[in-house]
């Protein structure tokens, strides 16, 4: 029964639309941690991006482990982004195929720069992340003097360098873009969305790109016009 | 009116096209599109060449057989209308004018602009009418239908079709085409019983014929000659997702009563 439904073009839109609950989920939690970049330190001189590292690392250690949990929700967001990622293509062909040739003339009525970046924007986004992962968390593309569990240090240091920060602002704009479509259509896709509702499901789609767009540009943006202090080198801790 | 026009032209599925140009110095504004190609034709027909081919049959909006990618738009810039009823006081005096067939895979031209659009008709042969039996004319009020429900499946049923969204997609989807044939009949009671059934048989042969799928663009329901809603969509969705993931309940209760 699954098989059959995954095989249907409206079964693999429905794939897409849940692990995009899943993507929009995590993307909106991470945007609203990173805001704890602005927290400053605390007594113990410990910079509040960094204890929330450590937090997260020993978050439901007693059930997982220590950093279970954050293992555990990586393998979840992994298989989402993949499983997103494959259906997407696989869709993708069935639409090029379905065109055929193309216009000579074009002329869109409704669609958005949004919607028709959808896919590109998509690849954009799946290499930025790539990137984020080894710039941020592993390190090795970082070329600021990466320490592993001095989250604030690193920001820091990454977003001195121009061409960091304008990576990190222009992928952000196709990450607006992308959730500006991407939610709007979850709710069509899955039946959700209907003639009254379409109003307040057009317009949180428009909440959340906004939101998301300048809550994430404004670690970078804050740190590149020297609007946040620098590290504190001598104190803090490795997580 | 002056109008310069670029039309495709064709010898068959299997040729190459390309586009011709015309330069039509007495254009009436009051003339419809259809009627301006049929005086191009008779031009080309006394200068011995081959007329455009195009079809058309009603010219008054109802039958669905008139097509044409003009400039970009389906059934050309007015909302809300087939080509036969777009008059050419809709262009301005000069303009230049592209005019394609639909282009999609599931519709492989025949010649010129008229392309074979018998794909929709094999996704109707798939369940998109009613094989019960449903009786004689049932006593006034003794079926009580919903007024929302009437309404919505009348806007459904006003499809005629003509495939413009499949045109006007960008992906060459037939999915508002499909989504409206299903809501007619779903929101009425004759429609009912088959209603699990015939979604996923319809859907099935929609993508067997080789549209693509919906990526939300709205350029079907901006193209739609008869207006109708992607809300359409949305529904053919939900019920899609309840039939396929649900257990079937109405449809094989009500068929075995038969």
């Amino acid at each position: 029964m699954l098989i059959k439904f995954y095989s249907s073009t409206i079964g693999k839109k429905v794939v897409v639309a849940l692990t995009g609950i899943v993507l929009l989920l995590f993307v909106i939690g991470h945007m609203a941690g990173n805001l704890k970049a602005f927290g400053g330190y605390d007594d113990k001189g410990v910079h509040k991006l960094d204890s929330y590292a450590i937090f997260l690392r020993d978050f439901a250690s007693d059930v997982l482990g220590h950093s279970g949990f954050l293992w555990t929700m990586r393998a979840v967001l992994l298989v989402c982004l993949l499983v997103h990622v494959f259906t997407v293509i696989q869709l993708q062909r069935i639409n090029s195929s379905g065109r055929g040739s193309r216009y000579a003339v074009v002329n869109p009525s409704s669609a958005t720069v949004a919607s028709r970046t959808m896919f590109i924007g998509g690849l954009v986004l799946l290499a930025y992340t790539v990137y984020h992962i080894l710039h941020m968390t592993v390190g090795v593309v970082h070329f600021g003097g990466f320490v592993e569990g001095r989250v604030y240090a690193n920001v820091y240091r990454a977003f001195t360098l121009s061409y960091v920060t304008f990576i990190y602002v222009a992928a952000m704009g196709f990450l607006g873009l992308h959730t500006y479509h991407g939610v709007w259509s979850l709710f069509q896709t899955l039946g959700l969305n209907t003639p009254d509702r379409h109003f307040v499901f057009i317009n949180l789609a428009r909440l959340l790109a906004v939101v998301l767009f300048f809550g994430f540009i404004s670690v970078p943006l804050a740190v590149y016009f020297n609007l946040l202090p620098p590290p504190n080198v001598a104190a803090g801790v490795a997580g | 009116m002056k109008i310069t026009l670029n039309v495709w032209r064709q010898r068959d599925a299997s040729s190459e096209g390309s586009f011709e140009t015309h330069q039509l110095d007495d254009v009436s504004p009051d003339m419809s599109f259809l009627e301006m190609l049929d005086v191009l034709n008779r031009r080309l027909e006394a200068e011995g060449k081959v007329p455009v081919a195009f079809e058309s049959d009603c010219r008054e909006g109802i039958c669905g057989v008139c097509s044409l990618m003009i400039s970009g738009q389906a059934h050309g810039p007015e909302s809300g209308t087939t080509t036969c009823q777009l008059h050419m006081r809709s262009f301005k005096d000069g303009d230049t004018i592209f005019v394609e067939p639909w282009r999609a895979k599931a519709f492989p031209v025949i010649r010129d602009l008229v392309t074979d659009r018998s794909s929709l008709d094999r996704v109707i042969q798939c369940g998109g009418y009613v094989s019960v039996n449903t009786g004689s004319v049932p006593e006034a009020n003794s079926v009580q239908v919903a007024k929302e429900n009437a309404d919505k499946a009348m806007d459904a049923a006003a499809c005629i079709g003509c495939g413009a969204c499949v045109a006007a997609c960008p992906n060459g989807s037939a999915m508002l085409f499909t989504a409206a044939k299903l809501a007619h009949l779903s929101l009425l009671p004759q429609g009912k019983p088959e209603h699990e059934r015939r979604i996923k048989r319809m859907v099935e042969g929609m993508d067997a014929q080789g549209f693509g799928a919906c990526t939300n663009h709205g350029e079907c329901q901006e193209a739609c000659p008869k207006l109708i809603s992607i809300e359409f969509i949305a529904k053919m969705n939900r019920d899609y997702i309840k039939a396929s993931l649900l257990p079937e309940h109405t449809s094989s209760e009500l068929l075995k009563a038969q």
